[in-house]
């Protein structure tokens, strides 16, 4: 009976995780006179329009890259500069170091908004508005302390000693690091790179405010289905699919060091 | 290569480590430090090593002071306690690293790879990963990576406290052989006095961040220096007893007198400590001169071929380490004897004073 019990458990859990995620599929299937005039748990009749003006149109694909690229970007800037300073916090014992490893932390604290306006007036004075770099280095901000949190759990993890033995044998710190060092922890780059990228992906007011049309992202365009004559649903829900995708590719890559992540790296 | 280390402390964060000390470590010789944890036998590895700086003091190599110099342009080879091989290299290229670092020519590499896998017995595990491997097979890779290049300075603080019993006799007597051959300079830590006897060569005893003493290891267990000394240089450690000697009697505090013994009678009157080595106490009372302890049993530790007899008389604590199996509850008399030469005479500071003529016995 208690098998039971936990199984309708599950189920609704299923369901109520799963619906959105099938009604968001189930409307980009579907053309916009089918989803205003009536109610169907299944496209009645389907169309692949809506995922066709995804491919085609400029503005779709165009910002659609214009995201990955900062994204990239900023998990790029992100990785290389949490590494090193991971590294520092977790093998060396310097003055006030335990102050700084907290401070980090609470620049996470500070809503993006705070920092709205300074990187606006700053990037238009330097020439940086509307660049993939503005988007990816005002991201950074909030990503590198994270990044340094998470690997700084993964390498604290790595004995001490086998960094004293590669360097008793030989290995100059550089050669170390690269051959030795990051293969150790590769699980932990990953589940690092998975969360800035997180944080990247869907952060939407920055994102939206240091950038015009060169570097306009994704959920930008998503906002111009809404127009004078109604929103373009079918358009929206495609939209919303394909957003997901590049989420759900680096999960899989992780899934096995998710866990150890979300505890910052330590166990 | 000689290794010298001259006025070498060290302090960290205010509590101090290592008390300023000397030592010279000959070429070739084979140095054993011997010490309870928190001695400061990895402490003074480290700075030996140049993993470390010393807080005062240099750290001389044939006559070049390497303090200051970065621990990858040292002839340096260390093995820790723990099993540290690097985890993504096959046991091949572990033990390859150190010559590939050194840019050895391929075959030459090939060749002692080989060479030092088949003296350390894991010639058939050279293609898989350490995790896969045994503990004393993990620390026979971290033997063999140490050993493989020929460093003027080989470094082992404690390689076997992590294997079971049988393994780690079996690979000390293996690492006796191998370091024979070697004329570096080898120093080897550990907390047990039976290992530090099985091994050889010089002991440095240490003793809360002091070498308190230094010297051949064997002369250094049968003439302990002080008292500090005979503690630890013995498992269990030696017994104590305060004592008065006065006019050819000794009087020892527990309430027994014995005529002075033969190779304590140069001693001056006065207070010393009298030192009984364990297995110096026994039940068999063959000489009429022999001095007896009695006590209750407290406890009693038996391994398979020897037991350790714990009892306390008064205030005052034995222990006796005897061969067999003896068999006594706790809250039983017991009666113990000991033959006078055997004494051991600290003086009031905890100076030696008089220790068992060795020679005349054929024993310690």
């Amino acid at each position: 009976m208690r098998i039971r019990t936990s199984h309708i458990g599950l189920a609704a859990y299923l369901i109520f995780l799963i619906l959105p995620l099938y009604w968001m599929i189930n409307l980009s299937l579907q053309p916009n006179h089918e989803i205003l005039g009536s109610f169907s748990l299944y496209p009645e009749r389907y169309t692949f329009q809506n995922y066709i003006t995804l491919v085609t149109d400029a503005s779709w694909y165009g910002s659609y890259l214009n995201s990955i690229t900062y994204v990239l970007l900023n998990m790029a800037i992100s990785l290389t500069v949490a590494l090193p300073a991971a590294y520092a916090f977790s093998r060396f014992s310097f003055l006030g170091d335990k102050h700084l490893f907290f401070w980090l932390l609470t620049n996470r604290m500070a809503p993006p908004a705070v920092f709205l306006l300074p990187f606006f007036q700053l990037y238009q004075n330097i020439g940086l508005y509307d660049t993939h770099l503005a988007v990816a280095l005002a991201h950074a901000l909030f990503n590198v302390p994270l990044a340094i949190w998470i690997l700084e759990g993964f390498m604290r993890g790595i004995p001490k000693e086998i960094d004293e033995t590669a360097y008793i044998d030989g290995y100059s710190f550089s050669r170390f690091f690269v051959t030795i060092f990051i293969p150790l922890i590769r699980g932990g780059i990953g589940v690092t790179a998975f969360f800035v990228f997180v944080f990247s992906w869907v952060e939407l007011l920055l994102a939206r405010t240091l950038t015009a049309t060169n570097a306009r992202p994704f959920s930008v365009t998503m906002t111009q289905t809404i127009s004078a004559t109604g929103i373009d649903w079918g358009l929206l829900a495609a939209a919303g699919v394909v957003t997901m995708i590049p989420g759900a590719v680096v999960i899989w890559f992780v899934r096995n060091n998710l866990a150890r992540g979300l505890s910052l790296g330590r166990v | 290569m000689s290794l010298r280390l001259e006025n070498i402390s060290k302090v960290v964060g205010g509590e101090t480590h290592l008390y300023p000390l000397d030592l010279t470590l000959e070429p070739g010789s084979f140095n054993v430090l011997l010490g309870r944890t928190l001695a400061g036998k990895t402490t003074l590895m480290r700075i030996m090593a140049g993993l470390d700086r010393p807080t005062t003091g240099r750290v001389v190599e044939n006559g070049t002071d390497v303090t200051r110099q970065s621990v990858r342009n040292r002839s340096v080879a260390m093995v820790y306690q723990q099993f540290i091989n690097y985890p993504g290299m096959s046991v091949r290229d572990n033990i390859a690293s150190p010559l590939r670092i050194a840019r050895e020519p391929a075959a030459e590499i090939e060749r002692r790879v080989g060479e030092m896998a088949e003296l350390l017995h894991i010639e058939h595990l050279l293609d898989r990963l350490p995790a896969e491997l045994s503990g004393g097979q993990q620390q026979r890779t971290a033997l063999a990576r140490a050993l493989v290049r020929e460093t003027r300075l080989l470094l082992l603080d404690e390689p076997l406290v992590n294997l079971d019993y049988k393994l780690r006799e079996e690979l000390r007597e293996e690492l006796r052989h191998l370091l024979a051959a070697r004329d570096a300079v080898v120093v080897y830590a550990t907390t047990e006095p039976t290992e530090a006897l099985t091994l050889g060569g010089n002991t440095a005893v240490m003793y809360q961040g002091q070498v308190i003493q230094y010297g051949d290891t064997v002369a250094s267990f049968l003439q302990p220096s002080d008292l500090r000394v005979a503690r630890v240089f013995n498992d269990p450690p030696m017994n104590m007893v305060p004592a008065r000697l006065d006019d050819g009697t000794l009087k020892l505090d527990d309430g027994h007198d014995i005529p002075v013994p033969a190779h304590l009678t140069g001693l001056r009157a006065g207070r010393y400590h009298i030192g009984i080595r364990p297995h110096h106490l026994g039940y068999d009372a063959p000489a009429a001169e022999s001095l007896a302890i009695e006590g209750t049993c407290d406890l009693v530790e038996l391994s398979g071929s020897e037991s350790l007899i714990y009892f306390r008389q008064g205030d005052y604590e034995w222990v006796a380490q005897m061969d067999g199996i003896h068999h006594v509850a706790p809250g039983e008399h017991v009666r113990m004897t000991v033959l006078p030469h055997h004494l051991y005479a600290f003086d009031d500071s905890g100076a030696l004073a008089g220790a068992p003529e060795r020679s005349a016995r054929g024993e310690g």
